[in-house]
């Protein structure tokens, strides 16, 4: 043990009797409270607090659901309609919990096209994207147990879908499916594992979470610009700079997610799911959450089964060697004009994807859904590793607060024009 | 001067009213979660029962279930009536009047639950013990209860409760 490790002085004596023992207080001094942000982060930035907010309020309601639910196929609809009906605040708490689900998706979405947009992802931040990947992986599995747990029509058919993805595999297939459903069908083995799988998976995101959190502080947040940084000039403290300007975020998210909450609870459900599951009837139009509907479309669209499953697995896969595939320097789109638009493709493409994911997979969706299918690959294996080649990156500033002194605004177009903004002078003169 | 005075009160308003609607905003999500755990609607309406006393023959003593928990309906003899009559109220531990106990003299009804630990009484069957008072007798730490369903002797502190319950009828008695 090192004896002459030097301990942090505080004025306070309690303060100073912990951190002796168990230097936490510093710790949290330097990561939340002098944690050095680069000071021209925009609110795409606040997505990540936004997101361990969400998780927190998910895992919360979801104790306070787990109360009155009860895991037994006889019982599980019932005992949801209960806590609609019956139990106080139930309907509130199954509102916040299921459009949480949403919104929690829509957030990591965000979270995710803004690293992919401004290149968090590249050097020295790949293993925080990876882990970032699989925090996604793990929301995916989380939200597909959840969805089984009402035992509605959509719960009953969605999990029997999904769980026959595994019987594509050959040989082991149908073996692995049962062992997986512990039931040659989806039954109340399938119901009683999948919610003590659910209730335990986010406390493992939790977990990766702060390895992610842990990541990043290492090497500091990316930023617009893409370039690290240098002095202190290029920088504001964590506190109270970016907890206010988060704080703005939350009640923003706060104001969006409580209107849909008590004014549009359902939008996002299907009803479907209020007929309770019948094991002998599937219904007309089975079709998974919007959030997952992206990576349904590409199972649906290759007319091959195990093709469809192996495709929507490396769909996701790809994600996690993405920082390899990108073989330029340069960070930002902001500064790759070619790219930039490919990028953008990408996303809309992202989003034509889970429209006719929701969609019957037939005639023009089909086709949509393939050409989607071709682009979203074509990205990933020839767009990101050649683009970097041919394009030519227009000049990064040289530092953070270059980008203030020169009022250097990189856009569209690849050239740099100066463009005397009243807002930015301000910045400047902080 | 005087203005830099002026703008610390303005910074010191905001802060103030920032943190006590973020602590309002707080308490107020809190509170449905903390509510969600008191007992539900459905929970409530099982809070009161009615029973059928018409076939409880004097002497005899039903058990039956409100909220949960055993609750003793006991039709009580002339002798029993007179027993728990003749004790002088303030020679108790929980000083209480039979009158006090009971809305017809001849029906007692209990929470058979004894005030010490929470066990159920013995009592309530011709072959149970009946404790030194004759009428019930707690196992678990050994409290004896009389006629009246008072603490005689024992470790228990108060007499059994008495639940909330009225009589509809003659022959029917709801609890809660």
């Amino acid at each position: 043990m090192d004896k002459n490790r030097k301990v942090h002085q505080f004025k306070n004596p309690v303060l100073n009797w912990i951190e002796f023992r168990l230097p936490i207080i510093s710790y949290f001094k330097k990561e939340y409270g002098d944690y050095p942000m680069p000071k021209n982060c925009n609110y795409f930035w606040s997505f990540g607090a936004l997101a361990t907010i969400t998780l927190v309020t998910m895992i919360v309601s979801g104790i306070f659901l787990a109360m009155n639910y009860t895991p037994h196929t006889d019982m599980a609809f019932d005992s949801v309609e209960r806590i609609m009906r019956d139990v106080n605040y139930g309907w509130l708490m199954r509102y916040i919990h299921s459009n949480g689900a949403s919104f929690f998706f829509i957030i990591v979405y965000i979270h995710i096209v803004r690293a992919m947009y401004f290149g968090s992802y590249k050097y020295p931040r790949e293993l925080n994207w990876i882990l970032g990947v699989f925090i996604f992986l793990l929301m995916m599995a989380t939200s597909f147990l959840g969805y089984t747990l009402p035992w509605g029509q959509m719960s009953y058919w969605g999990a029997t879908v999904i769980t026959n993805l595994f019987s594509a595999i050959p040989i082991i297939g149908e073996g692995l499916k049962t062992w997986l459903l512990g039931d040659y069908n989806v039954g109340n083995a399938t119901l009683n594992r999948f919610f003590a799988l659910h209730y335990v998976l986010p406390f493992v995101i939790f977990g990766v979470v702060g390895l992610h959190v842990a990541a990043v502080h290492v090497h500091g947040s990316n930023n617009p610009d893409g370039i690290e940084i240098k002095s202190n000039n290029d920088s504001v403290n964590f506190f109270p700079y970016m907890l206010i300007k988060d704080t703005v975020a939350m009640c923003a998210f706060g104001v969006a997610i409580s209107a849909v909450i008590f004014f549009g609870p359902n939008l996002m459900s299907e009803v479907d799911n209020y007929i309770p599951a019948d094991p002998l009837v599937t219904p007309a139009h089975i079709v998974p959450n919007w959030y997952l509907a992206p990576f349904y479309a590409i199972l649906r669209a290759v007319p091959d089964k195990l093709g469809g499953v192996l495709l929507m697995f490396g769909a996701i896969a790809i994600l996690f060697v993405l920082p390899w595939l990108d073989r330029s320097k340069v960070r930002s789109c902001n500064y790759r004009p070619i790219y930039k638009w490919f990028m953008m493709g990408f996303f809309v493409n992202f989003f034509a994807l889970g429209y006719v994911g929701m969609l019957p997979a037939e005639g023009l969706y089909l086709l949509i859904a393939r050409v989607g299918l071709l682009y979203y690959f074509g990205f990933f294996f020839i767009i990101t590793p050649f683009v970097g080649w041919i394009e030519k990156p227009n000049k990064l500033p040289l530092s953070i607060s270059d980008v203030y002194a020169k009022n250097i605004t990189p856009n569209i177009g690849g050239s740099e024009t100066v463009m005397p903004s009243p807002a930015m002078q301000k910045d400047t003169n902080l | 001067m005087a203005k830099k005075h002026k703008k610390n009160k303005r910074r010191d308003f905001l802060q103030l009213s920032t943190v006590t609607l973020g602590a309002v905003g707080t308490a107020a999500f809190i509170w449905p979660f903390l509510k969600s755990m008191s007992p539900a609607e459905d929970t409530l309406a099982a809070g009161s029962t009615e029973i059928d006393i018409s076939a409880i023959e004097e002497g005899q003593s039903i058990t039956i279930k409100w909220r949960g928990k055993p609750v003793f309906i006991k039709k009580r003899t002339k002798e029993e009536i007179d027993a728990a009559k003749m004790v002088q109220a303030s020679d108790l531990r929980d000083p209480q009047d039979d009158a006090d106990r009971v809305q017809k003299e001849e029906w007692l009804v209990l929470v058979g639950v004894c005030t010490h630990l929470g066990c159920v009484p013995l009592g309530q069957k011709v072959s149970d013990m009946k404790g030194e008072y004759d009428g019930w007798y707690c196992p678990c730490h050994g409290s004896h209860y009389d006629t009246s369903g008072r603490i005689r002797k024992g470790p228990a502190p108060k007499n059994l409760d008495i639940p909330p319950y009225a009589f509809l009828n003659d022959n029917t008695i709801k609890i809660g």
